[in-house]
């Protein structure tokens, strides 16, 4: 079996919040000394990719990445965290396209690697991205391949001739049988927390296949991509200021700070009623 | 005509989330002078028909009983099908925050040929264009993004629209039999967490706990302080991601969006993913022991100290209050 996980490069999310800007012309953030790194949801993914792999023994993890050249980092993280092949569509310049551009850059690049290599039998990706979230490429990837989809998966599992979907609702889980092929979104549990690479596993990953192709080899429309906004746009953004000042509890002893954080407490439940 | 659709599942009935969704319908529709159709998924009760009715111009049920229990790819397809049936000429179709109307928007905009958008908390037209607000950067920055192909679909942070007011009129009900393919993926079982109470989404008082608590047990002294002023529990990915306690504990970015009266953070630093899913709380305490964590700088009072000495003893206090 193949499975297939896309992996996206952002601004660290972790970025404080005092050293976070936006850049008015590019109507984005400032790069600052903010770290390039994975969206955690995407690692996530490849976590999930490869417990199954574990789980079902014969199956090859493949990563593709939409990104710039820096994008190449990500994808050797993947490859020592042993994903077994990587690929990156190299995105001119940094503007930031939206999701029905990335899902047809995606979807694409998946047609050509299953033309090569076979079907891809699940297709992961994450629930978000941690820079703009929109949470759309999974969706839109799905329809682009005319393929089922579910969000919110936190495992996949070797099933009843299918694979076991494991998915999280608002008030719980639900498990889902899944015929191959299809796409699924990625959430976090306990149990796909991203594993640490080995030393070795890092060494090892720069020996494996990273394939690089080129929109324009897919025989897509340079501009389009290349301008993203094809459905959306950003009209406008900015930092809001919503910081207040907080009455910290003062007084010598536990006993009185307490004291008075309990009658705040208090206060505002009995005007609940 | 520029009518606008919203999408209600007919299992959750016309709940508090429905409700919010309709009502931005109707502004949005008023802002162009359209009509809010609501096109329903699957079975929903009487009641619940007749209170949509009551609101909207139009009500186009998919009363199929294979959309009882939900199946998201017929979800897909039922609202599809709605669609159509409704006139298809909408401008906008709207849905709620629930997983189903999350997962399908950015597929039914696809099929539809319009631009998706989530969790918008504002929305409005500008000439052909609808515009909707939201966060980025995780809570770091607002964004108003511009959809530039129609219909936009959009999922709203429902609760946080004002229910639709009664029509002088009810809107006509018509049913559609629709025509669904059997699902490649299906569900074939629901475990509902054991949720004694309200939902988070839906509680007057939080008591969240975080990294700092530094397992699972302190989630019980949690629950002792929960239980003595009627509050629900939540958590911050980090104790989720420990496994501490349950994933839809999880409030934030990626959790459930809460709006309580109080919320109460404790040994929660406060990050940007975090705060933008409590950001609505009337009142927001902290117990934290870094007077220079964020979650100070987002509360209106607090104290600096280990949540260790301070839980208990703030129980106890509490206790005696209201007793
Ligand atoms: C895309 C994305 C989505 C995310 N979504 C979410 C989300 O939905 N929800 C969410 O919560 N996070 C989310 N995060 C993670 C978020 O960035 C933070 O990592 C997380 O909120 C930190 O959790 P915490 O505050 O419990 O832990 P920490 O940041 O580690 O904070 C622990 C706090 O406990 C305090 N403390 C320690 N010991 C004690 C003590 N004895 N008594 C009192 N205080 C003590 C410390 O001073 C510290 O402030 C997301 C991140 C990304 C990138
Ligand atoms: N440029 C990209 N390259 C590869 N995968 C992507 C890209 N953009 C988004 N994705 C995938 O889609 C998920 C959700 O991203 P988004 O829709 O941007 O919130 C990410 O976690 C990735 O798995």
């Amino acid at each position: 079996m193949r499975v297939l996980v896309c992996l996206k490069q952002i601004l660290d999310p972790d970025v404080p919040a005092r050293d976070f800007e936006i850049d008015p012309a590019a109507k984005a953030a400032k790069r600052g000394g903010a770290n390039l790194v994975t969206n955690i949801f995407c690692e996530n993914a490849v976590e999930t990719a490869l417990q199954f792999r574990e789980a079902a023994g014969d199956v090859k993890v493949t990563a593709l990445c939409y990104g710039e050249s820096s994008a190449e980092d990500c994808l050797r993280k993947a490859m020592a965290m042993t994903v077994d092949e990587a690929c990156l569509v190299e995105r001119e310049g940094n503007t930031n396209p939206d999701a029905a551009a990335v899902g047809q850059v995606l979807a694409a690049a998946i047609s050509r690697l299953e033309q090569d290599g076979g079907p891809f039998d699940a297709v992961l990706v994450g629930r978000e991205s941690g820079d703009w979230g929109t949470g759309q490429t999974g969706g839109v990837l799905a329809e682009e391949l005319g393929r089922p989809a579910l969000g919110f998966v936190e495992s996949l599992r070797p099933g009843n001739g299918g694979i076991t979907l494991r998915r999280q609702t608002d008030d719980g889980i639900e498990v889902a049988e899944a015929e191959p092929p299809f796409v699924v979104t990625i959430t976090n549990n306990e149990d796909n927390v991203p594993r640490i690479p080995k030393t070795r596993d890092v060494m090892m990953s720069y020996r494996k296949p990273l394939r690089k192709m080129s929109p324009a080899e897919l025989g897509l429309d340079g501009d389009e991509i290349r301008n993203g906004f094809s459905s959306f746009e950003v009209e406008e953004i900015f930092v809001p200021t919503d910081e207040v000042d907080c009455e910290l509890a003062e007084g010598d002893t536990l006993d009185e700070r307490v004291d008075q954080l309990a009658h705040k407490i208090h206060e505002v439940v009995a005007s609940i009623g | 005509m520029a009518n606008v659709a919203v999408c209600v599942l007919g299992s959750f009935g016309y709940d508090r989330a429905a409700q919010g969704a309709v009502g931005a319908g109707r502004a949005l529709a008023g802002s162009v002078g359209g009509e809010v159709h609501v096109l329903v998924i699957g079975p929903a009760d009487e009641e619940a028909v007749a209170a949509m009715a009551a609101v909207a111009d139009r009500v186009v049920l998919g009363a199929n009983e294979e959309l009882r229990d939900v199946q998201p790819e017929q979800a897909l397809q039922a609202a599809e099908q709605l669609h159509a049936a409704g006139g298809g000429d909408y401008v906008a179709v709207l849905l709620s925050n629930d997983t189903y109307s999350q997962e399908i928007a950015p597929r039914l905009a696809h099929r539809l040929g319009g631009s998706s958008m989530a969790d918008a908390a504002a929305i409005r037209m500008d000439g052909d264009h609808l515009l909707a607000q939201r966060t980025a950067y995780g809570g770091k920055a607002i964004s108003i993004y511009r959809l530039k192909k129609s219909p936009a679909v959009v999922w709203l942070r429902a609760r946080g629209f004002e229910p639709a007011p009664e029509q002088p009129s009810s809107g006509d009900v018509t049913s559609v039999d629709l025509n669904l393919d059997p699902p490649r993926i299906r569900i074939v079982g629901r475990e509902v967490a054991a949720q004694e109470g309200v939902r988070l989404e839906d509680a007057p008082v939080i008591v969240s706990g975080g990294r700092g608590l530094g397992g699972p047990e302190p989630f019980h002294e949690l629950g002792k302080l929960a239980d003595t002023i009627g509050a629900e529990q939540g958590a911050s990915r980090a104790a989720c991601d420990a496994g501490w306690v349950p994933p839809n504990w999880q409030v934030g970015q990626t959790g459930k969006k809460v709006a309580p009266e109080l919320y109460i953070a404790i040994a929660i630093s406060g990050a940007s993913q975090h705060l933008l899913g409590m950001g609505d709380s009337k009142v927001v305490a902290a117990i934290n022991t870094d007077a220079d964590a964020p979650i100070f700088k987002h509360c209106s009072f607090g104290i600096v100290e280990d949540y260790k000495a301070v839980v208990p003893l703030l129980t106890e206090k509490l206790a005696a209050l209201s007793g």
